[in-house]
Formats: C-alpha cells, structure tokens, sequence
C-alpha cells in the first residue's frame, strides 16, 4: 500500500499532467507575462480559446461565411447549415428537447434581458418576481426593471451562515403571486451550487416559471435542462472555451411560442405589411438581424472540445485544485476567505481578501508576477454588502491550471505583504 | 512594471498612517467621491477662510493609491485659495493623463508628483484621480 506522502505525491503528478496535457492546446497560454509565465486565473470572467475553437472560426471565415438564412447561393446555404449545426450541438449540450428551443444570443446578460422584456406579457401589477442576493448584476437589473415597468414586487433568497440557500428559504419566500423564479446555477462571487432542480420543484409547484443563470454552471456542471426541468435557461460561449459574443437562451418550446418577440427587424419576420407583420417561428422569432454565425460555430467547436475531455473529469479537476487552494489558504491568518470552505456542492471559485490591503492593490501586485486574478465587487455589489465587502480578491481555475500555480500564487501574495510592509 | 515605482515610500506611508484621514468637525463643505466598479469610497471635509482653504480631511475606504492621493492632495491645497486649488487639480489631472510631463511645470504638485507612474497603468488611473475630481466638484459648487 501507498504511504499518504506516495500518493500525495502521485495525485500531484495526475494533475500536473492532466492540466499541462490541455494547457499545450491554449496557444495565448505559452507567453510571459510581466517576465513571468502566465497563471490565468481568472476564468469566471472569461475563458481562454483553445487551438480548435481558434481553427473552427478561422475555417468558417475563410470558407464559409456568408449571410445565413437568406441566400439561394451555396455560401449562403453552407453557411446555415453551419449555424443550424451548431444550434444541434447546443441543444444535445443541455438535453434540450428540440433545436428551436435553442435562441442564440450575444450572452447570459442579453438572454435575461430578452426574457424580462418578453415576459412583461405574461405579469401584471402586484405580481412578484423572486431572485436571491446572490445574483451577478445581469440577473438582477432586468428583473428590478421589469418590477419597476409593471408595477412587481421583487423579493430576495439569502444564504444562511454556510453561505448557501437552504430550501427552507425558497419555500418561505415562494408564494401564490410568484411569477417568476430567477436563480443562478453557480455564484460567481462565492462559488456555491445551488441546487436548481429541487428549486425549480418548489416554484413549479407555486406556479411560477423558473429562470436558471448558467453563466458559470454550463462551462462546468454537466447540465440537462429537462432534468432540472428549468423553463429558461441562459449560458455564454465565452465562460466555456467558445468566442465572446455568442450566448445561449433556452425555453420550453410553448412558452417561447406564447411570448412576444424582443428585437424586431430582419430575418425574424413572416410578412410585413406597411402596417402590420407576423413573426417567423421559433427560433428565428428571437433571432433579429444577422446572427454571430462565426461565434456559433466557435461555440459548437468550444463543446465537442469540452466534451471529448468530459465535464465531469474537468470538475473533478478543478475541485481537486480548489481543495488544494483552500487548505493553504486557510491556514494563512492574514486571509479572509468569503465563501465555504467545505467542497459540497462548490466549483473552483475562491473569493478572498488579505487583511487591511485592498484587493486592486493585491491585483495589481499578483500581476507584477505574471498572475491575472480578478478584483472589485464581481457585478454583485448586493452580495457583496449583504457581506459587509467592499471587494474582494478572486481566483476562479479551468482545466489548464494546476496545483504548481497554486503554489506560484501563494508566493505572490507573500510579495503583497512585503511591498505593504507586513510579515515575511 | 515596476512595482517600487507605483508603491513609493510615501504612498504607502500616506495610505498607512495619514494624519488627513479624520473627520473635519464644522466643515463648511462636504463632498463624496466614489469608484464604484472598485469600491474606492472618500468623503472630503474642507473649511474656509473667506477664499482660503484652511482646513481639510478626508474619511473612507479604499486601495492605497486612492487613499495615498487622497491624502498627498490635502497636504497641497491646504492654505491655498479656491483659484489656485482648482489650478493644481488641473496640472494633477494633466500629470496623470499624461497631457503635461514638463517636469517643470509639474513642480508645483509637490508630493503628488510621486503618482506620477500611474499614468503607466491605465487600470489604477480612476483610483489616483478619484480625489481630485471630488475636490474640483465641491470647489465647483463653493465658487
């Protein structure tokens, strides 16, 4: 039998190998930054690309693009077929039912825009909208207009102690005049999971539809729509591999039937008359002008990539860095940790502060040695005064980081309480 | 980068232990400045002698740049007359736009010259000019 050293040791190697076997796919991955190799840990605000998404957009640009949808020539058919392609791809990611219930989109941000505006059809004064202090800013901000526009009631879930929401929370907020359950899949912010599908449950069962932010879930969590049986769904290509630009919004296929189109113009049209018009059917009902085809095909080629590896081996990856992270970081005193530390239903994001040193200084100094993380309030400046935070540090890990980055990280925070004067 | 350059001496002697961070009891002007992407947060407390600045401070949160600048810059205006104050904070905001780098003409900023580097750094620029722009708001409100 391994001694515990052996197989810490062996664990070490897996993971070294497993991140630098992918990382060698990252070609923005192989440079100095600062004069010191990258550590790119800023992957809850957005991915890098690997050489297959690179190759997939730059095919499609210099064979395929033409305007989609409209064309009798062959481009034009060629470059529908691409689309329609990558829209499959989307459905089968999430286990969606059908294609058309995939819309695509700029981002996750412009998905809830888009449901906010067309779901003002659906409420009416005195309704409520519930969301929780959770939320990233782009799933706070539609909703409060939205309640705003029509006269709603928005109300708040907050964690408890453990930083999670417990089901006993949803279930007191819930209520008959629930309309709409908004709720993201992963904090950006904290990293918690919350468990959507028994959520999605408890408002079904009040009657209210259920919106799931997968800004940070999709790019992670294995997903099925139909599983969680969430009425929307809204992800971004960026936070997972795929270009910047393209996102995702999935409905049930009645719903988006029954609601009114948000932009309007070419491409998403039946007839137009001088005075009225009908609208194409879905998906291209929400669909105005001409789409992000190259973004697409960017994202599809972002997914078979995601899924050659499999989500469930890249979690398992990240949760195995995260665990790591966590139990040095923890034992460093000058360290506020804003998140659990436990890893039950968690990803690989870490929110952190050192003490009486304000994060875009620790930014800015962890970045003198070639390491990006994040700092500022992570669009959840809600969440972040429900904490009593002005900000704070985030280091959030992808497939191509490792243990050994980890390790380079620590060490540069040693370098933030030199250049501030404390310890070492 | 050079980080010695941006964190000097006394910048970080300023965001540590600056004698300006307190409140102003019977301050006749009361301004708030705020960097909301960052958190930087002041609240700026002046009095005056007729046109003269003769006291100020400053309370709030925020990264050592912005509260270094913070209180550089009350050491500059203190004793100086709405005119030249507002003239100062122009030459400050120039420095740091990198519109004035005549090292003449800039040595009248005194102490706030030592920000001079953060014109190298795009992404700290709102958190050096934060103070300035929340003294020329409130002298803009006083004249």
């Amino acid at each position: 039998m391994m001694s515990k050293q052996e197989s810490a040791v062996k664990e070490r190697r897996i993971d070294q190998e497993f991140a630098e076997k992918y990382k060698a796919d990252f070609p923005i991955l192989k440079q100095q930054i600062n004069g010191h190799d990258l550590v790119y840990f800023d992957n809850a605000a957005t991915t890098q690309k690997p050489e297959a998404v690179l190759d997939a957009v730059d095919h499609y640009n210099r064979t395929i693009n033409a305007n989609p949808h409209r064309g009798a020539h062959t481009l034009s058919v060629r470059a529908t077929e691409a689309y329609e392609n990558a829209r499959a791809k989307v459905r089968d990611f999430i286990n969606a039912e059908k294609s058309e219930e995939i819309i695509f989109t700029r981002n996750t941000t412009e998905s809830i825009n888009l449901l906010a505006n067309s779901l003002e059809a659906l409420v009416e004064a005195g309704d409520e909208i519930l969301i929780s202090i959770l939320e990233h800013h782009s799933n706070i901000l539609p909703w409060q207009q939205l309640a705003e526009r029509k006269n709603l009631t928005l109300k708040y879930l907050y964690p408890d102690e453990n930083y999670r929401i417990p089901l006993s929370e949803l279930e007191k907020k819930l209520t008959a005049k629930t309309k709409i359950f908004s709720i993201s899949q992963m904090s950006n912010v904290s990293g918690v999971i919350n468990p959507v599908k028994e959520m999605a449950e408890l408002a079904h069962q009040k009657g209210a539809l259920v919106v799931v932010d997968g800004a940070q879930g999709a790019p992670h969590l294995k997903t099925d729509v139909r599983d969680i049986d969430a009425d929307f769904y809204a992800f971004s290509g960026h936070k997972m591999l795929g270009p910047m630009g393209i996102g995702v919004l999935y409905g049930k296929r009645d719903l988006l039937e029954e609601l009114p189109p948000f932009l309007k113009g070419g491409g998403m049209i039946e007839y137009v008359e001088e005075q009225g018009s009908t609208y194409a059917p879905l998906p291209e009902k929400f669909e105005a002008g001409t789409p992000n085809v190259e973004g697409a095909v960017g994202l599809q080629a972002a997914i078979e990539y995601l899924e050659e590896i499999g989500l469930d081996k890249i979690k398992e990856h990240e949760l195995e860095i995260t665990e790591y992270a966590l139990e040095k970081m923890k034992q460093l005193d000058y360290l506020e940790i804003a998140g659990p530390l436990d890893l039950e239903d968690r990803g690989g994001i870490i929110s952190f502060n050192i003490k009486d040193i304000h994060s875009h200084d620790l930014a800015t100094i962890v970045d003198s040695e070639g390491i990006a993380i994040r700092s500022g309030h992570h669009c959840a400046q809600p969440l972040m005064k429900f904490y009593g935070l002005n900000s704070t540090g985030r280091i959030s890990f992808y497939l191509y980081n490792n243990k050994a980055e980890v390790d380079r990280f620590l060490e540069s925070l040693e370098k933030v309480r030199e250049v501030f004067g404390y310890g070492s | 980068m050079d980080l010695d350059s941006v964190y000097t001496e006394l910048i970080m002697e300023h965001n540590k232990n600056s004698r300006n961070k307190h409140a102003l009891e019977k301050a006749d002007l009361s301004e708030h400045g705020h960097n909301p992407s960052c958190g930087d947060d002041i609240t700026l407390e002046l009095k005056f002698d007729g046109d003269i600045i003769s006291d100020a401070a400053f309370t709030g949160s925020g990264c050592a740049i912005s509260q270094a600048s913070t209180s550089i810059m009350i050491d500059l205006i203190k004793g100086k007359s709405i005119e030249e104050a507002l003239e100062l904070v122009e030459t400050f905001i120039a420095m740091i736009k990198k519109d004035i780098e005549d090292q003449q003409e800039l040595r009248k900023l005194k102490d706030a010259m030592a920000l001079k580097n953060i014109s190298n750094m795009p992404a700290r620029v709102k958190c050096a000019v934060l103070s300035w722009h929340t003294l020329k708001e409130a002298l803009n409100e006083r004249n």
